[in-house]
């Protein structure tokens, strides 16, 4: 699309106003207009993407890859565009804070890509707002069944009964730790903690030696991920069944929270940790066991001085409880009905995920289960203890809006890790506002 | 006045004994001024007035732009964010105070530490140049990289500064550390910008006021505060007020260095209306919060304003 790359001619003075012009008349409009009603469903796409034998076009691709993954995602793509001379996909990488601003804006004014990629727990939000439409047509044509996804993930694509993402990978949180120290304490580096008396054992031997094992982290990333990890361990949720009301201040929660801040309270885990220092300290050999994303496993992997090894989250309550997500590509809503375009961004989504594995290099799980059986995925060492975790893995409910409750949540964990507020007093008063958000939500997005 | 030195200009200029005809001339000159100022009248037209009565429309709505229906809800959303226990006026106030603190804490050293500065920086010596430029090179850097520096720099557990002072001071993560460490950066940030307009004016002072106040036997002091000062006193108004403004709109360095923590204390009101109108598209909310804020604002502009003409005119 000429209109989203950089212009390379010189402007002319005139061109440039007309330009300004036009862009300030455009907002404006933009901004009075918005209220006709959109179409129901993307245009049609011919076969759903089984194939393509149309014309030659050009598709573009959003999605917020700023990792290593981007990188990869740009080498499949490259990899699709000389397999397929007639789809050329130009790929647009963001932040995920901005492409969640972009994204709409974009869609709104007639200018949004063909093809995006988000996470399960945003699908239900935009599509509310209607910034993505159904794709029911293209895993009908691809034969996608519930049978071949993690059940969790299939039916997280689901908005009112309409499908709105095709899964691509889970990324889940996993125990990385510092074989390297492990041995020089003492401890067997083969033989990570994998329930709570072990856990603690190991915390204590450390803590003999001067080392604090186990840093607590204040912020979602991945404190929060952390807590709701515990909650669900414990047999807690973050919502009751109809989702009217958050829950995460029940007793679980309580005790979930508790665990975590006593770490600090012990001395386990020093006070105050900054944003991924957590992480930083387990890569310079000053944190032994991190709560962390399987997106870290390439990192690790790079580091000379310290070995750090991947294995199942442990299990410090009763119940197999992990925090995870899932990568899943949306068809954003168009204004314009270019069958051809529809029809290539169909076919390009069918490519990418029969071509998962690749992704999988990235350090996600793909999402389909034959992938995650496949001999290619199985040499993937450092990924099989999240693959086996991915049965534990809890989503959150599909329902819009749901970044606005989960902030409050967040919060609330960064002020007990911080030993501003006590575990039951935090939860509590969160969930409250939680639940009038909720609340608040289910009137303005109608369900 | 502007009308009829634009009308004699063109026929001062009109070359020897060639009178223009008198309407031709009368004609351009009444339009030139306003031409001159078109361009800028249609920035401020299309980027300020058309956004700002329009974004006040949308406060009183409750507007995600997104979705079809914006209800109208009149001043709702304003008295909401005045009601106690309402689901936004807690947050916005605690935001609003945190702005207060950072403002009032990152003003006077903005003021103060630049004029130093500025003073040093006018004197003759060798190097004057680099050390200018020395001073003015952190205003080039962007939020986003001064932010990554300096929460590095400030961590608590594994940065550079708790390693050479030997104690986890947690300059991150709890008031009144996360304070400090929001007004050191922005002033070691934005000290070269103030400095740099301080030294404009400071060259503007006339060598005569201080050669007289010489003769007069006037000390260095006597000197600062009898000619330098008052001589500074334009200067002085613009620079408060910008930085009050400034400061009051802080955003980018809670959001990089301390997220906002402890839980949501350094969180400032610039911060709480893009989370509110971008994160949660709550359009309506957010730009009531802007209106309210920006109305507390013109209160302080025009209130710095005043004192200091004030001051002048005694």
């Amino acid at each position: 699309m000429p209109e989203n790359s950089p212009r390379s001619d010189a402007l002319s003075r005139r061109r440039f106003l007309a330009l300004s012009g036009g862009v300030g008349s455009a907002m404006a409009l933009a901004a009075c207009g918005g209220t006709s009603t959109p179409p129901a469903s993307a245009p049609a796409g011919g076969n759903g993407g089984a194939n393509y034998n149309g014309p030659k076009v050009e598709i573009v691709f959003w999605n917020g890859f700023t990792g290593s993954d981007g990188q990869t995602a740009q080498k499949m793509v490259d990899q699709f565009n000389s397999a397929t001379p007639n789809i050329q996909v130009k790929m647009n990488i963001y932040r995920w804070e901005d492409f969640f601003s972009k994204l709409p804006a974009a869609v709104q004014s007639g200018n949004g890509p063909d093809v995006a990629a988000m996470h399960l727990d945003d699908m239900p939000t935009q599509a509310a707002q209607n910034v993505i439409v159904p794709l029911d047509d293209v895993a009908k044509a691809l034969d996608l069944k519930e049978s071949d996804f993690s059940p969790a993930v299939w039916k997280g694509g689901l908005y009112k009964g309409k499908r709105y993402g095709i899964p691509i990978d889970v990324h889940d949180l996993g125990l990385f730790y510092n074989k390297t120290v492990m041995q020089q304490a003492g401890l067997d580096p083969n033989k990570p903690p994998q329930n709570k008396d072990d856990y603690m054992a190991a915390l204590d031997i450390l803590k003999g030696k001067g080392i604090q094992g186990s840093w607590v982290p204040p912020f979602q990333f991945t404190g929060g991920f952390m807590f709701e990890s515990l909650l669900w361990q414990f047999g807690g949720d973050i919502f009751d069944s109809g989702v009217t009301k958050a829950t995460w201040d029940s007793d679980a929660g309580v005790q979930a929270l508790t665990w975590m801040v006593d770490l600090v309270k012990k001395g386990y885990s020093p006070a105050n940790v900054g944003q991924d220092a957590d992480y930083l300290a387990l890569k310079n050999g000053k944190n032994v066991f991190n709560w962390q994303g399987i997106w870290q496993v390439n990192d690790v992997a790079t580091l000379k001085t310290f070995e750090i090894g991947t294995a199942p989250l442990p299990k410090i309550g009763p119940n197999g409880g992990v925090w995870g997500n899932s990568h899943q590509f949306v068809l954003p809503r168009k204004t314009s009905n270019d069958a051809n375009k529809a029809n290539a961004s169909r076919y390009f989504i069918s490519w990418f995920t029969k071509n998962a594995n690749i992704w999988a290099q990235s350090a996600k799980v793909p999402a389909r289960k034959d992938l995650v059986d496949s001999q290619e995925f199985k040499s993937m060492t450092a990924l099989q203890s999240f693959a086996a975790d991915v049965q534990y893995v809890h989503y959150p409910p599909s329902i819009p809006g749901m970044g606005d409750v989960l902030t409050e949540l967040y919060n609330s964990v960064n002020n007990a890790v911080l030993l501003k507020q006590d575990p039951a007093a935090a939860l509590q008063s969160s969930a409250q506002r939680a639940t009038k958000i909720l609340q608040d939500n289910k009137k303005k997005y109608g369900i | 006045m502007a009308v009829t030195d634009a009308r004699s200009a063109p026929a001062r200029a009109a070359p020897g004994g060639r009178e223009p005809s008198r309407g031709g001339v009368r004609r351009g000159g009444l339009l030139t001024p306003y031409l001159f100022l078109l361009p800028y009248l249609v920035l401020f037209v299309g980027f300020v007035l058309i956004p700002g009565v329009f974004g006040f429309w949308v406060s009183l709505h409750d507007y995600n732009y997104l979705l079809p229906g914006k209800p109208w809800v009149g001043f709702g959303n304003y008295v909401d964010l005045f009601t106690p226990g309402s689901r936004d006026s807690g947050d916005f106030w605690r935001a609003m105070a945190a702005t207060g603190i950072f403002t009032v804490l990152s003003v006077p050293l903005l003021l103060v530490c630049p004029l130093a500065v500025a003073l040093l920086l006018n004197r003759t010596f060798p190097g004057r140049s680099f050390f200018r430029a020395v001073f003015f090179a952190p205003y080039v850097l962007g939020v986003a990289v001064v932010g990554v520096l300096f929460r590095f720099i400030l961590d608590p557990n594994i940065g550079l500064v708790n390693y050479y002072l030997g104690h986890p001071f947690p300059w991150t993560t709890a008031v009144p550390w996360a304070w400090v460490s929001l007004v050191g950066m922005t002033v070691w940030w934005t000290l070269g910008f103030n400095a740099i307009i301080y030294l404009a004016g400071l060259q503007d002072i006339p060598v005569e006021l201080y050669e007289a106040a010489r003769v007069d036997g006037a000390s260095r002091w006597d000197e600062f505060w009898n000619v330098t000062l008052p001589g500074l006193r334009p200067v002085l108004m613009f620079v408060l007020t910008v930085t009050i403004l400034a400061s009051a709109n802080m955003f980018g360095q809670s959001y990089l260095l301390t997220h906002g923590a402890p839980g949501t204390t350094t969180r400032t009101a610039i911060m709480l209306v893009a989370q509110t109108g971008f994160g949660s598209n709550r359009q309506g909310v957010a730009a009531a919060m802007s209106y309210i804020l920006a109305v507390v604002l013109m209160a302080v502009s025009v209130l710095n304003i005043r004192l200091l003409q004030r001051r002048e005119g005694s």
